[in-house]
Protein backbone atom coordinates (compact mmCIF):
# COMPACT_ATOMS: atom_id res chain seq x y z
CA UNK A 1 0.00 0.00 0.00
CA UNK A 2 1.28 3.41 -0.97
CA UNK A 3 0.78 6.33 1.41
CA UNK A 4 -0.24 8.69 -1.38
CA UNK A 5 -3.39 6.61 -2.01
CA UNK A 6 -4.74 7.31 1.47
CA UNK A 7 -7.07 9.98 2.81
CA UNK A 8 -6.13 12.58 5.42
CA UNK A 9 -8.10 10.80 8.13
CA UNK A 10 -6.43 7.46 7.33
CA UNK A 11 -2.99 9.07 7.35
CA UNK A 12 -3.77 10.77 10.66
CA UNK A 13 -4.47 7.34 12.18
CA UNK A 14 -1.11 6.07 10.88
CA UNK A 15 0.70 9.14 12.18
CA UNK A 16 -0.92 8.81 15.58
CA UNK A 17 0.05 5.13 15.79
CA UNK A 18 3.62 6.08 14.96
CA UNK A 19 3.56 3.83 11.88
CA UNK A 20 4.64 6.62 9.55
CA UNK A 21 6.09 10.12 9.79
CA UNK A 22 5.07 13.32 8.05
CA UNK A 23 8.29 13.07 6.04
CA UNK A 24 7.29 9.59 4.79
CA UNK A 25 4.00 11.01 3.51
CA UNK A 26 5.69 13.89 1.74
CA UNK A 27 8.24 11.61 0.13
CA UNK A 28 5.51 9.24 -1.07
CA UNK A 29 3.52 12.13 -2.54
CA UNK A 30 6.60 13.65 -4.16
CA UNK A 31 7.36 10.37 -5.93
CA UNK A 32 3.79 10.00 -7.08
CA UNK A 33 3.76 13.52 -8.53
CA UNK A 34 7.08 12.95 -10.30
CA UNK A 35 5.69 9.74 -11.77
CA UNK A 36 2.23 10.78 -13.02
CA UNK A 37 2.17 14.55 -13.29
CA UNK A 38 3.93 14.62 -16.66
CA UNK A 39 0.67 13.05 -17.93
CA UNK A 40 -1.89 14.83 -15.74
CA UNK A 41 -0.28 18.29 -15.44
CA UNK A 42 -2.07 19.22 -12.25
CA UNK A 43 0.96 21.22 -11.09
CA UNK A 44 1.75 23.32 -14.12
CA UNK A 45 5.14 24.80 -13.23
CA UNK A 46 6.67 21.33 -13.15
CA UNK A 47 9.45 22.49 -10.91
CA UNK A 48 9.65 19.06 -9.32
CA UNK A 49 11.17 18.18 -6.85
CA UNK A 50 8.19 19.40 -5.02
CA UNK A 51 8.95 21.00 -1.73
CA UNK A 52 6.59 21.16 1.18
CA UNK A 53 6.76 23.62 3.96
CA UNK A 54 7.45 22.53 7.51
CA UNK A 55 4.31 22.58 9.60
CA UNK A 56 4.29 25.36 12.16
CA UNK A 57 1.88 24.17 14.83
CA UNK A 58 3.08 23.83 18.36
CA UNK A 59 3.08 20.24 19.57
CA UNK A 60 1.15 17.53 17.81
CA UNK A 61 -2.33 18.71 18.56
CA UNK A 62 -3.32 20.03 15.13
CA UNK A 63 -6.07 18.06 13.41
CA UNK A 64 -4.20 18.26 10.10
CA UNK A 65 -0.80 17.51 11.64
CA UNK A 66 1.59 16.33 8.94
CA UNK A 67 -1.05 16.26 6.19
CA UNK A 68 0.01 17.82 2.86
CA UNK A 69 -2.51 20.26 1.40
CA UNK A 70 -2.44 21.31 -2.26
CA UNK A 71 -3.53 24.84 -3.07
CA UNK A 72 -5.06 26.46 -6.15
CA UNK A 73 -2.92 29.11 -7.81
CA UNK A 74 -5.27 31.97 -6.81
CA UNK A 75 -4.87 31.56 -3.04
CA UNK A 76 -1.97 33.56 -1.58
CA UNK A 77 0.85 31.62 0.04
CA UNK A 78 3.59 33.70 1.62
CA UNK A 79 6.68 33.92 -0.57
CA UNK A 80 5.58 31.36 -3.17
CA UNK A 81 4.41 31.97 -6.70
CA UNK A 82 0.68 32.72 -6.82
CA UNK A 83 -0.08 33.75 -10.36
CA UNK A 84 -3.69 32.73 -11.11
CA UNK A 85 -2.10 30.92 -14.05
CA UNK A 86 -1.91 34.28 -15.83
CA UNK A 87 0.96 35.98 -17.62
CA UNK A 88 -0.05 39.27 -16.03
CA UNK A 89 0.82 37.97 -12.56
CA UNK A 90 4.06 36.28 -13.61
CA UNK A 91 6.45 36.04 -10.71
CA UNK A 92 4.03 37.30 -8.06
CA UNK A 93 5.08 36.15 -4.61
CA UNK A 94 2.53 37.22 -1.99
CA UNK A 95 3.90 39.04 1.06
CA UNK A 96 1.29 37.31 3.26
CA UNK A 97 -0.68 34.08 3.70
CA UNK A 98 -4.40 33.89 2.94
CA UNK A 99 -6.46 33.31 6.10
CA UNK A 100 -7.29 29.74 5.01
CA UNK A 101 -3.56 29.02 4.63
CA UNK A 102 -2.83 30.42 8.09
CA UNK A 103 -5.58 28.25 9.55
CA UNK A 104 -4.29 25.12 7.82
CA UNK A 105 -0.78 25.79 9.11
CA UNK A 106 -2.10 26.35 12.61
CA UNK A 107 -3.85 22.97 12.37
CA UNK A 108 -0.50 21.38 11.49
CA UNK A 109 -1.13 21.02 7.77
CA UNK A 110 1.76 21.16 5.33
CA UNK A 111 1.20 23.54 2.42
CA UNK A 112 2.63 22.41 -0.91
CA UNK A 113 4.70 25.19 -2.44
CA UNK A 114 3.83 24.09 -5.95
CA UNK A 115 0.36 25.46 -6.70
CA UNK A 116 -2.29 23.63 -8.70
CA UNK A 117 -3.42 24.53 -12.20
CA UNK A 118 -6.53 26.58 -12.98
CA UNK A 119 -8.23 28.59 -15.70
CA UNK A 120 -6.67 32.03 -15.75
CA UNK A 121 -8.22 34.03 -12.87
CA UNK A 122 -10.72 31.14 -12.50
CA UNK A 123 -12.34 32.12 -15.82
CA UNK A 124 -13.40 28.81 -17.31
CA UNK A 125 -14.86 25.35 -16.94
CA UNK A 126 -12.04 23.22 -18.30
CA UNK A 127 -8.64 24.54 -17.08
CA UNK A 128 -7.78 25.07 -20.73
CA UNK A 129 -7.50 28.81 -20.10
CA UNK A 130 -4.35 28.41 -18.00
CA UNK A 131 -1.32 30.23 -19.38
CA UNK A 132 0.58 27.01 -18.62
CA UNK A 133 -1.72 24.81 -20.73
CA UNK A 134 -4.49 22.40 -19.72
CA UNK A 135 -4.65 19.79 -16.99
CA UNK A 136 -5.61 16.31 -18.22
CA UNK A 137 -8.39 14.31 -16.61
CA UNK A 138 -6.85 11.25 -14.90
CA UNK A 139 -9.88 9.17 -16.02
CA UNK A 140 -9.34 9.98 -19.69
CA UNK A 141 -6.21 11.91 -20.55
CA UNK A 142 -7.72 13.41 -23.72
CA UNK A 143 -10.60 14.90 -21.71
CA UNK A 144 -10.64 18.03 -19.58
CA UNK A 145 -10.36 17.98 -15.80
CA UNK A 146 -13.13 20.57 -15.54
CA UNK A 147 -12.57 24.00 -14.17
CA UNK A 148 -11.62 26.27 -12.95
CA UNK A 149 -10.09 24.26 -10.06
CA UNK A 150 -9.08 21.51 -12.51
CA UNK A 151 -5.56 21.16 -11.13
CA UNK A 152 -6.76 20.60 -7.57
CA UNK A 153 -9.45 18.11 -8.65
CA UNK A 154 -7.15 16.14 -10.96
CA UNK A 155 -4.41 16.09 -8.31
CA UNK A 156 -6.79 14.55 -5.75
CA UNK A 157 -8.15 12.05 -8.31
CA UNK A 158 -4.67 10.98 -9.43
CA UNK A 159 -3.41 10.64 -5.84
CA UNK A 160 -1.08 13.58 -6.43
CA UNK A 161 -2.69 15.33 -3.48
CA UNK A 162 -4.15 14.13 -0.20
CA UNK A 163 -6.59 17.02 0.02
CA UNK A 164 -6.72 20.31 -1.86
CA UNK A 165 -8.20 23.79 -1.80
CA UNK A 166 -10.13 25.24 -4.71
CA UNK A 167 -12.35 28.25 -5.21
CA UNK A 168 -15.90 28.27 -6.53
CA UNK A 169 -17.57 31.27 -8.17
CA UNK A 170 -20.02 29.43 -10.45
CA UNK A 171 -19.12 25.78 -9.94
CA UNK A 172 -15.33 25.86 -10.08
CA UNK A 173 -14.93 23.35 -7.25
CA UNK A 174 -17.96 21.13 -7.90
CA UNK A 175 -17.78 20.72 -11.67
CA UNK A 176 -14.10 19.61 -11.75
CA UNK A 177 -14.82 17.40 -8.72
CA UNK A 178 -17.59 15.74 -10.73
CA UNK A 179 -15.43 15.38 -13.85
CA UNK A 180 -12.54 13.87 -11.86
CA UNK A 181 -14.60 11.64 -9.55
CA UNK A 182 -13.75 13.33 -6.24
CA UNK A 183 -15.63 15.23 -3.53
CA UNK A 184 -15.81 19.02 -3.81
CA UNK A 185 -17.64 21.43 -1.54
CA UNK A 186 -18.61 25.07 -1.98
CA UNK A 187 -19.44 26.47 1.44
CA UNK A 188 -22.18 29.01 2.18
CA UNK A 189 -21.15 32.50 1.08
CA UNK A 190 -19.53 34.01 4.18
CA UNK A 191 -18.62 30.68 5.81
CA UNK A 192 -14.94 30.85 4.78
CA UNK A 193 -12.77 33.97 4.70
CA UNK A 194 -11.85 35.24 1.24
CA UNK A 195 -8.86 37.18 2.57
CA UNK A 196 -5.94 36.26 0.35
CA UNK A 197 -8.11 34.76 -2.40
CA UNK A 198 -7.34 36.77 -5.52
CA UNK A 199 -10.80 38.12 -6.28
CA UNK A 200 -12.83 37.13 -9.34
CA UNK A 201 -16.43 38.01 -8.36
CA UNK A 202 -16.56 39.16 -4.76
CA UNK A 203 -20.27 38.50 -4.17
CA UNK A 204 -19.96 34.90 -5.39
CA UNK A 205 -16.44 33.59 -4.58
CA UNK A 206 -15.88 31.00 -1.86
CA UNK A 207 -12.87 28.83 -1.05
CA UNK A 208 -13.62 25.17 -0.37
CA UNK A 209 -12.15 21.66 -0.08
CA UNK A 210 -11.56 18.96 -2.70
CA UNK A 211 -11.04 15.52 -1.20
CA UNK A 212 -11.07 11.78 -1.74
CA UNK A 213 -14.07 11.29 0.51
CA UNK A 214 -16.74 13.21 2.41
CA UNK A 215 -14.97 12.83 5.76
CA UNK A 216 -11.86 14.60 4.47
CA UNK A 217 -13.99 17.37 2.96
CA UNK A 218 -15.67 17.85 6.35
CA UNK A 219 -12.27 17.88 8.06
CA UNK A 220 -10.79 20.53 5.81
CA UNK A 221 -13.98 22.61 5.92
CA UNK A 222 -13.83 22.59 9.70
CA UNK A 223 -10.27 23.91 9.60
CA UNK A 224 -10.86 26.76 7.14
CA UNK A 225 -14.29 27.99 8.30
CA UNK A 226 -15.01 30.90 10.58
CA UNK A 227 -15.18 34.63 10.93
CA UNK A 228 -12.18 36.72 9.92
CA UNK A 229 -11.81 40.41 10.72
CA UNK A 230 -9.91 40.75 7.41
CA UNK A 231 -13.00 39.74 5.41
CA UNK A 232 -16.03 41.80 6.39
CA UNK A 233 -18.30 39.46 4.41
CA UNK A 234 -17.29 36.46 6.51
CA UNK A 235 -20.03 35.69 8.99
CA UNK A 236 -19.60 35.57 12.74
CA UNK A 237 -21.51 32.39 13.54
CA UNK A 238 -20.28 29.31 15.32
CA UNK A 239 -18.48 26.66 13.27
CA UNK A 240 -20.00 23.23 13.98
CA UNK A 241 -17.76 20.17 14.20
CA UNK A 242 -18.46 18.98 10.67
CA UNK A 243 -16.64 15.69 11.20
CA UNK A 244 -18.71 14.79 14.26
CA UNK A 245 -21.91 15.46 12.35
CA UNK A 246 -21.19 12.60 9.94
CA UNK A 247 -22.91 9.26 10.40
CA UNK A 248 -26.27 10.60 11.55
CA UNK A 249 -29.33 8.78 10.35
CA UNK A 250 -30.92 10.39 7.31
CA UNK A 251 -34.30 8.68 7.76
CA UNK A 252 -37.10 11.12 7.10
CA UNK A 253 -34.83 13.75 5.57
CA UNK A 254 -36.83 15.75 3.04
CA UNK A 255 -35.07 15.90 -0.34
CA UNK A 256 -36.27 18.06 -3.24
CA UNK A 257 -35.61 17.12 -6.87
CA UNK A 258 -35.96 20.18 -9.12
CA UNK A 259 -37.60 19.18 -12.39
CA UNK A 260 -35.78 21.93 -14.35
CA UNK A 261 -32.50 20.03 -13.88
CA UNK A 262 -33.76 16.93 -15.66
CA UNK A 263 -34.90 18.42 -18.96
CA UNK A 264 -33.36 18.66 -22.42
CA UNK A 265 -29.63 19.22 -22.35
CA UNK A 266 -29.00 16.59 -19.69
CA UNK A 267 -27.06 13.67 -21.12
CA UNK A 268 -29.33 10.56 -20.82
CA UNK A 269 -26.45 8.56 -19.39
CA UNK A 270 -25.92 11.10 -16.62
CA UNK A 271 -29.66 11.15 -15.99
CA UNK A 272 -29.74 7.39 -15.54
CA UNK A 273 -26.78 7.35 -13.14
CA UNK A 274 -28.24 10.19 -11.06
CA UNK A 275 -31.66 8.52 -10.93
CA UNK A 276 -30.03 5.36 -9.61
CA UNK A 277 -28.33 7.44 -6.94
CA UNK A 278 -31.69 8.95 -6.00
CA UNK A 279 -33.17 5.45 -5.63
CA UNK A 280 -30.29 4.58 -3.32
CA UNK A 281 -30.90 7.69 -1.23
CA UNK A 282 -34.60 6.80 -0.99
CA UNK A 283 -33.70 3.31 0.16
CA UNK A 284 -31.69 4.90 2.98
CA UNK A 285 -34.89 6.46 4.30
CA UNK A 286 -34.90 9.95 2.76
CA UNK A 287 -38.18 11.22 1.32
CA UNK A 288 -37.81 12.64 -2.17
CA UNK A 289 -40.25 14.83 -4.04
CA UNK A 290 -40.23 16.70 -7.36
CA UNK A 291 -40.21 20.49 -7.01
CA UNK A 292 -39.76 23.49 -9.28
CA UNK A 293 -37.03 26.13 -9.29
CA UNK A 294 -38.73 28.15 -12.01
CA UNK A 295 -35.93 30.63 -12.77
CA UNK A 296 -33.24 27.98 -13.30
CA UNK A 297 -32.88 28.75 -17.01
CA UNK A 298 -31.92 32.35 -16.20
CA UNK A 299 -29.04 31.50 -13.88
CA UNK A 300 -26.40 31.39 -16.64
CA UNK A 301 -27.24 34.78 -18.21
CA UNK A 302 -27.55 36.41 -14.77
CA UNK A 303 -24.22 34.95 -13.77
CA UNK A 304 -22.36 36.09 -16.87
CA UNK A 305 -23.43 39.66 -16.22
CA UNK A 306 -22.84 39.79 -12.46
CA UNK A 307 -19.64 37.75 -12.42
CA UNK A 308 -18.07 39.61 -15.35
CA UNK A 309 -19.12 43.02 -13.99
CA UNK A 310 -17.47 42.26 -10.66
CA UNK A 311 -14.45 40.75 -12.41
CA UNK A 312 -13.95 43.79 -14.65
CA UNK A 313 -13.75 45.91 -11.53
CA UNK A 314 -11.59 43.49 -9.51
CA UNK A 315 -9.11 43.02 -12.34
CA UNK A 316 -8.56 46.75 -12.79
CA UNK A 317 -5.71 46.40 -10.27
CA UNK A 318 -3.56 44.50 -12.78
CA UNK A 319 -2.08 47.50 -14.49
CA UNK A 320 1.67 46.99 -14.53
CA UNK A 321 2.27 49.18 -11.48
CA UNK A 322 1.97 47.13 -8.30
CA UNK A 323 2.86 43.61 -9.35
CA UNK A 324 3.45 41.23 -12.22
CA UNK A 325 4.02 42.10 -15.83
CA UNK A 326 4.73 45.57 -17.19
CA UNK A 327 4.91 46.24 -20.93
CA UNK A 328 6.42 49.65 -21.60
CA UNK A 329 4.84 52.20 -23.90
CA UNK A 330 6.88 53.22 -26.95
CA UNK A 331 9.36 56.05 -26.47
CA UNK A 332 7.93 59.53 -26.84
CA UNK A 333 4.30 58.45 -27.14
CA UNK A 334 1.73 60.82 -25.64
CA UNK A 335 -0.28 59.51 -22.69
CA UNK A 336 2.53 57.07 -21.90
CA UNK A 337 0.82 55.91 -18.70
CA UNK A 338 -2.41 54.88 -20.42
CA UNK A 339 -0.43 53.26 -23.23
CA UNK A 340 1.52 51.28 -20.65
CA UNK A 341 -1.75 50.09 -19.04
CA UNK A 342 -3.16 49.05 -22.40
CA UNK A 343 -0.09 47.21 -23.58
CA UNK A 344 0.39 45.47 -20.24
CA UNK A 345 -3.22 44.32 -20.09
CA UNK A 346 -3.41 43.49 -23.79
CA UNK A 347 -0.32 41.31 -23.55
CA UNK A 348 -0.85 40.00 -20.01
CA UNK A 349 -4.45 38.75 -20.13
CA UNK A 350 -5.49 35.66 -22.06
CA UNK A 351 -8.45 35.51 -24.41
CA UNK A 352 -11.14 34.48 -21.93
CA UNK A 353 -9.99 37.10 -19.41
CA UNK A 354 -10.29 39.78 -22.09
CA UNK A 355 -13.73 38.51 -23.12
CA UNK A 356 -15.00 38.67 -19.55
CA UNK A 357 -13.46 42.04 -18.72
CA UNK A 358 -15.00 43.49 -21.88
CA UNK A 359 -18.42 41.96 -21.18
CA UNK A 360 -18.35 43.21 -17.59
CA UNK A 361 -17.13 46.68 -18.55
CA UNK A 362 -19.90 46.85 -21.15
CA UNK A 363 -22.59 45.77 -18.65
CA UNK A 364 -21.48 48.49 -16.23
CA UNK A 365 -21.00 51.22 -18.80
CA UNK A 366 -23.15 54.29 -19.19
CA UNK A 367 -26.35 53.53 -21.07
CA UNK A 368 -26.24 49.78 -20.50
CA UNK A 369 -26.11 49.56 -16.69
CA UNK A 370 -29.88 49.38 -16.17
CA UNK A 371 -30.53 47.06 -19.10
CA UNK A 372 -27.89 44.53 -18.10
CA UNK A 373 -26.35 44.87 -14.65
CA UNK A 374 -29.42 46.06 -12.74
CA UNK A 375 -31.63 43.61 -14.63
CA UNK A 376 -29.33 40.74 -13.64
CA UNK A 377 -29.36 41.81 -9.98
CA UNK A 378 -33.15 41.73 -10.03
CA UNK A 379 -33.34 38.28 -11.58
CA UNK A 380 -30.80 37.17 -8.98
CA UNK A 381 -33.43 38.07 -6.37
CA UNK A 382 -35.94 35.78 -8.10
CA UNK A 383 -33.43 32.91 -8.20
CA UNK A 384 -32.72 33.32 -4.49
CA UNK A 385 -36.46 33.38 -3.74
CA UNK A 386 -36.89 30.09 -5.64
CA UNK A 387 -34.43 28.49 -3.21
CA UNK A 388 -35.98 30.14 -0.14
CA UNK A 389 -39.36 28.71 -1.13
CA UNK A 390 -38.08 25.15 -1.59
CA UNK A 391 -36.04 25.24 1.63
CA UNK A 392 -39.20 26.09 3.61
CA UNK A 393 -40.34 22.51 3.09
CA UNK A 394 -37.15 20.59 2.33
CA UNK A 395 -33.77 19.95 3.95
CA UNK A 396 -31.75 19.37 0.80
CA UNK A 397 -31.95 19.62 -2.97
CA UNK A 398 -30.35 17.00 -5.21
CA UNK A 399 -29.34 17.51 -8.86
CA UNK A 400 -26.70 16.30 -11.29
CA UNK A 401 -23.53 18.42 -10.89
CA UNK A 402 -23.03 18.80 -14.63
CA UNK A 403 -25.20 17.99 -17.68
CA UNK A 404 -22.39 15.90 -19.21
CA UNK A 405 -19.31 14.00 -18.14
CA UNK A 406 -15.87 15.45 -18.95
CA UNK A 407 -15.66 16.64 -22.54
CA UNK A 408 -12.68 16.39 -24.88
CA UNK A 409 -9.83 18.88 -24.63
CA UNK A 410 -10.40 21.47 -27.37
CA UNK A 411 -14.08 20.56 -27.85
CA UNK A 412 -15.60 23.78 -26.48
CA UNK A 413 -12.70 26.20 -26.30
CA UNK A 414 -13.65 28.06 -29.49
CA UNK A 415 -17.31 28.41 -28.46
CA UNK A 416 -17.48 30.42 -25.22
CA UNK A 417 -21.26 30.26 -24.96
CA UNK A 418 -21.23 26.46 -25.13
CA UNK A 419 -18.55 26.45 -22.44
CA UNK A 420 -20.61 28.78 -20.23
CA UNK A 421 -23.61 26.44 -20.47
CA UNK A 422 -21.61 23.60 -18.94
CA UNK A 423 -22.01 25.44 -15.60
CA UNK A 424 -25.80 25.42 -15.82
CA UNK A 425 -26.39 23.25 -12.72
CA UNK A 426 -23.78 24.78 -10.44
CA UNK A 427 -24.20 28.54 -10.89
CA UNK A 428 -27.46 28.94 -8.95
CA UNK A 429 -25.85 27.94 -5.65
CA UNK A 430 -23.44 30.86 -5.94
CA UNK A 431 -26.16 33.32 -6.92
CA UNK A 432 -28.29 32.19 -3.95
CA UNK A 433 -25.27 31.90 -1.62
CA UNK A 434 -26.21 28.38 -0.51
CA UNK A 435 -23.74 25.55 0.21
CA UNK A 436 -23.38 22.70 -2.27
CA UNK A 437 -21.31 19.55 -2.59
CA UNK A 438 -20.50 17.26 -5.50
CA UNK A 439 -19.65 13.63 -4.86
CA UNK A 440 -19.06 10.62 -7.11
CA UNK A 441 -22.19 8.62 -7.98
CA UNK A 442 -21.11 6.39 -10.87
CA UNK A 443 -19.52 6.28 -14.30
CA UNK A 444 -20.50 6.62 -17.93
CA UNK A 445 -20.04 3.72 -20.34
CA UNK A 446 -16.75 5.30 -21.38
CA UNK A 447 -15.57 5.12 -17.78
CA UNK A 448 -15.82 8.82 -16.95
CA UNK A 449 -17.04 9.83 -13.48
CA UNK A 450 -20.48 11.32 -12.81
CA UNK A 451 -21.13 13.76 -9.95
CA UNK A 452 -24.15 14.11 -7.70
CA UNK A 453 -24.83 17.59 -6.35
CA UNK A 454 -26.49 18.23 -2.99
CA UNK A 455 -27.51 21.72 -1.89
CA UNK A 456 -28.74 22.90 1.49
CA UNK A 457 -29.88 26.05 3.31
CA UNK A 458 -27.32 28.73 4.11
CA UNK A 459 -25.00 27.50 6.90
CA UNK A 460 -26.54 24.01 6.83
CA UNK A 461 -23.32 22.32 5.71
CA UNK A 462 -23.88 19.69 8.42
CA UNK A 463 -27.03 18.43 6.72
CA UNK A 464 -25.40 18.46 3.35
CA UNK A 465 -22.40 16.50 4.60
CA UNK A 466 -24.63 14.13 6.55
CA UNK A 467 -26.62 13.16 3.48
CA UNK A 468 -23.51 12.98 1.29
CA UNK A 469 -21.75 10.76 3.81
CA UNK A 470 -24.71 8.40 4.19
CA UNK A 471 -24.87 7.97 0.41
CA UNK A 472 -21.11 7.62 0.02
CA UNK A 473 -20.86 4.97 2.74
CA UNK A 474 -23.57 2.90 1.08
CA UNK A 475 -21.69 2.89 -2.25
CA UNK A 476 -18.10 2.34 -3.34
CA UNK A 477 -17.74 4.95 -6.10
CA UNK A 478 -15.31 7.02 -4.04
CA UNK A 479 -12.94 4.05 -3.77
CA UNK A 480 -12.45 3.71 -7.54
CA UNK A 481 -9.08 4.90 -8.84
CA UNK A 482 -8.08 5.86 -12.38
CA UNK A 483 -5.41 3.75 -14.07
CA UNK A 484 -2.40 5.92 -14.78
CA UNK B 1 -29.12 45.67 -27.87
CA UNK B 2 -26.59 45.77 -30.67
CA UNK B 3 -22.90 45.49 -30.01
CA UNK B 4 -20.43 45.94 -32.83
CA UNK B 5 -16.75 46.49 -33.42
CA UNK B 6 -16.99 50.17 -32.58
CA UNK B 7 -18.66 49.53 -29.24
CA UNK B 8 -16.20 46.76 -28.36
CA UNK B 9 -13.30 48.99 -29.36
CA UNK B 10 -14.62 51.74 -27.10
CA UNK B 11 -15.20 49.33 -24.20
CA UNK B 12 -11.65 47.98 -24.66
CA UNK B 13 -10.40 51.55 -24.36
CA UNK B 14 -12.42 52.01 -21.15
CA UNK B 15 -11.01 48.73 -19.81
CA UNK B 16 -7.48 49.77 -20.88
CA UNK B 17 -6.88 46.70 -23.02
CA UNK B 18 -5.04 46.91 -26.32
CA UNK B 19 -6.57 44.57 -28.91
CA UNK B 20 -5.18 43.56 -32.26
CA UNK B 21 -7.54 43.98 -35.20
CA UNK B 22 -8.17 40.25 -35.54
CA UNK B 23 -8.78 39.92 -31.84
CA UNK B 24 -11.26 42.79 -31.93
CA UNK B 25 -13.19 41.16 -34.76
CA UNK B 26 -13.34 37.77 -33.10
CA UNK B 27 -14.31 39.16 -29.70
CA UNK B 28 -17.01 41.36 -31.25
CA UNK B 29 -18.68 38.36 -32.89
CA UNK B 30 -18.49 36.30 -29.71
CA UNK B 31 -19.78 39.09 -27.50
CA UNK B 32 -22.67 39.63 -29.90
CA UNK B 33 -23.71 35.96 -29.46
CA UNK B 34 -23.27 36.08 -25.70
CA UNK B 35 -25.36 39.24 -25.37
CA UNK B 36 -28.07 37.76 -27.56
CA UNK B 37 -28.25 34.87 -25.12
CA UNK B 38 -28.25 37.24 -22.14
CA UNK B 39 -31.16 39.16 -23.69
CA UNK B 40 -33.32 36.18 -22.66
CA UNK B 41 -33.55 37.97 -19.32
CA UNK B 42 -35.91 40.46 -20.94
CA UNK B 43 -38.61 37.78 -20.91
CA UNK B 44 -38.97 38.38 -17.18
CA UNK B 45 -40.87 41.36 -15.86
CA UNK B 46 -38.69 42.76 -13.08
CA UNK B 47 -40.44 46.12 -12.65
CA UNK B 48 -41.41 45.35 -9.06
CA UNK B 49 -38.37 43.30 -8.05
CA UNK B 50 -35.61 44.64 -5.80
CA UNK B 51 -32.04 44.01 -6.91
CA UNK B 52 -29.75 41.69 -4.90
CA UNK B 53 -26.15 42.86 -4.98
CA UNK B 54 -25.13 40.94 -1.89
CA UNK B 55 -26.67 37.74 -0.63
CA UNK B 56 -26.19 38.16 3.13
CA UNK B 57 -28.24 40.50 5.29
CA UNK B 58 -25.02 42.22 6.41
CA UNK B 59 -24.37 45.92 6.11
CA UNK B 60 -21.99 48.47 7.59
CA UNK B 61 -19.49 46.17 9.25
CA UNK B 62 -17.68 48.42 11.72
CA UNK B 63 -14.71 47.94 13.97
CA UNK B 64 -12.99 50.04 16.57
CA UNK B 65 -10.79 52.70 15.05
CA UNK B 66 -7.61 51.42 16.66
CA UNK B 67 -4.12 51.44 15.28
CA UNK B 68 -2.76 47.98 14.56
CA UNK B 69 0.12 46.38 12.78
CA UNK B 70 0.00 46.15 9.01
CA UNK B 71 2.28 45.19 6.17
CA UNK B 72 5.25 47.60 5.96
CA UNK B 73 5.20 49.66 2.74
CA UNK B 74 8.47 48.20 1.47
CA UNK B 75 7.19 44.67 1.93
CA UNK B 76 3.93 45.48 0.15
CA UNK B 77 5.89 46.88 -2.79
CA UNK B 78 8.28 43.97 -3.24
CA UNK B 79 6.42 42.73 -6.31
CA UNK B 80 6.42 46.04 -8.18
CA UNK B 81 7.99 45.88 -11.65
CA UNK B 82 9.71 49.22 -10.95
CA UNK B 83 10.15 51.07 -7.68
CA UNK B 84 12.31 53.68 -6.05
CA UNK B 85 12.45 53.75 -2.26
CA UNK B 86 8.89 53.52 -1.03
CA UNK B 87 7.42 54.63 -4.35
CA UNK B 88 6.10 52.91 -7.46
CA UNK B 89 7.75 54.25 -10.60
CA UNK B 90 5.34 54.95 -13.49
CA UNK B 91 5.68 56.68 -16.86
CA UNK B 92 5.62 60.47 -16.79
CA UNK B 93 2.03 61.75 -16.55
CA UNK B 94 2.52 65.54 -16.74
CA UNK B 95 4.81 67.11 -19.34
Amino acid sequence: MELYTLTAHELTDFLNNGKVTAADIQESLRKRIASVDPKVKAYPRRSVPLKSRESVSAGNSGILEGIPVSVKDNICTLGHNTECCSRILAGFKPPYDATVIRKIKEAGGVILEEKSNMDEFAFGSSTENSCFGPTHNPWGLDTVAGGSSGGSAAAVAADEAIVALGSDTGGSIRQPAAFCGVVGLKPTYGRVSRYGLIAFASSLDQIGPLAKDVRDAALLLKVISGHDPYDSTSVDTQVPDYVKSLGKDIKGMRVAIPKEYFVEGLDPEIKKVVQEALEKIKSLGARTEMVSLPHTAYAVPVYYIIATAEASSNLARFDGVQYGLRVKAEEGVSQAMIEMYKKTRGRGFGEEAKRRILLGTFALSHGYYDAYYLKALKVRTLIKEDFDAVFKDFDCIITPTSPTAAFKIGEKIEDPLKMYLSDIYTISANLAGVPAISLPCGFTKEGLPVGLQILARPFAEEQLLGLAYAYEQSTSWHLEKPKL
Amino acid sequence: MAIDKNVVGYVAHLARIELETKELEKLSEQLKDILKFIDNLNRIDTAKINPTSHILPVSNVLREDKERESLPAGKAQENAPQRKGDFFVVPKIID
